[in-house]
């Protein structure tokens, strides 16, 4: 065997060594939180009326809870396609910045906009939470096979999780369900407490926080949208008076 | 279902959920060369998510969806604060917070419901 024949033998190996270093990775406690939210979430869309099947391909298209959430109470609501997309594209803003820091990250030097693109789908606050923590210290050739390797396991894991809270949700005890749903707002009040870390946020969660059932009482329907305008311009404005002052 | 309603359903799902998500996606990694992550623009889009998401928290605690209606109010506000005040004890542990949460309205609820 030739030279470069050896060596694209041993990038091989290091590559199917990342890829199930990766798949390893989802046993945390991070992973095991995400999948019983995804559980809880299979539970509250059945709740809203959805069918198994749509509620599956919801995590499979969404792949992101605030959005799914979101898109479910929507549905559930009777609201307008035109603001259920609007009130689902508002929660998916975050998903930027993450996707913005993470790229330079995990990219090759040549890896096509497209791939970037495909890789980007199954980025979501855990799985940047891992990445972030695992692969700037890797080799730059091993970060898209360790990735990869995660994000199947842990995308799998969830779309079963989902169909089978969905299942269960009729079939445990109605204290029991009642547990299930209370899964999501739980995770999701502490998940948002770990990434809104600045005082902007801070506030911005605090606002949102007291706003969404005041809105939700005034004006039902838009009370996600007005919460999340209001209450985050707020906090901006006053996070940026405090910056000047300090 | 009928064959007609899968299709209003699934053209209802791709555009107000996988379009609406993933176009920031995408977008991401079109400017992830670019972008500041730190500019003023992207703290304000990004304190508007935050305050939404926190918005949906409390709705969904407030006015719970289905079983968790039949929640005493007292107790799914009581397991929150239990689920917070763990995630802070245990230097912001997530798992141990949803945990202890989740202990707390289930005790909560079989005790007082």
């Amino acid at each position: 065997m030739s030279t470069s024949g050896e060596e694209a033998t041993a990038l091989a190996a290091r590559r199917k060594s990342a890829f199930s270093l990766g798949m390893k990775a989802c046993y945390s406690p991070a992973a095991i939180v995400l999948t019983l939210s995804f559980f809880g979430f299979g539970a509250f869309a059945r709740e809203g009326g959805l069918s198994l099947v749509f509620t599956m391909l919801i995590s499979v298209f969404v792949w992101a809870l605030p959005g799914q959430v979101v898109l479910v109470s929507e549905v559930a609501a009777g609201a307008t396609i035109f603001a259920a997309a609007l009130a689902v594209t508002l929660t998916a803003v975050r998903l930027m910045p993450l996707v913005v820091t993470l790229m330079p990250v995990l990219r090759g030097p040549r890896t096509p906009k497209w791939q970037q693109y495909l890789l980007s789908h199954f980025l979501a606050i855990t799985v940047w939470v891992e990445a972030m923590r695992n692969l700037p210290a890797m080799p730059r050739d091993m970060r898209i096979p360790f990735y990869v390797g995660f994000c199947l396991v842990l995308f799998t894991l969830n779309i079963f999780a989902t169909g089978a809270g969905f299942l269960l949700a009729g079939i445990l005890s109605a204290k029991l369900a009642a547990g299930l749903l209370f899964l999501t707002p739980i995770y999701f009040v502490l998940s948002l407490m770990s990434v809104s870390v600045d005082l902007t946020n801070r506030l911005a969660l605090g606002f949102g926080f007291v706003l969404g059932p005041v809105f939700f009482t005034a004006f039902p329907g838009y009370e996600l949208l007005f919460s999340g305008v209001v209450g985050g311009t707020a906090a901006y404005f006053i996070a940026r008076l405090h910056r000047g002052r300090v | 279902m009928s064959g007609s309603d899968f299709w209003v359903q699934l053209g209802f799902l791709l555009i107000a959920g996988y379009l609406a998500t993933d176009i920031w996606r995408l977008a991401g990694v079109l400017v992830a060369s670019k972008v500041d992550e730190t500019g003023e623009i992207f703290n304000w889009v990004r304190a508007v998510a935050t305050a939404l998401v926190a918005a949906l928290i409390a709705r969904i605690l407030f006015f719970p969806l289905g079983e968790l209606a039949n929640v005493l109010p007292l107790v799914r506000y009581g397991a929150v604060a239990v689920g917070i005040a763990v995630y802070f004890l245990t230097a912001r542990a997530i798992a141990w917070g949803v945990l202890s949460g989740e202990l707390a309205l289930l005790g909560g609820h079989f005790y007082l419901g």
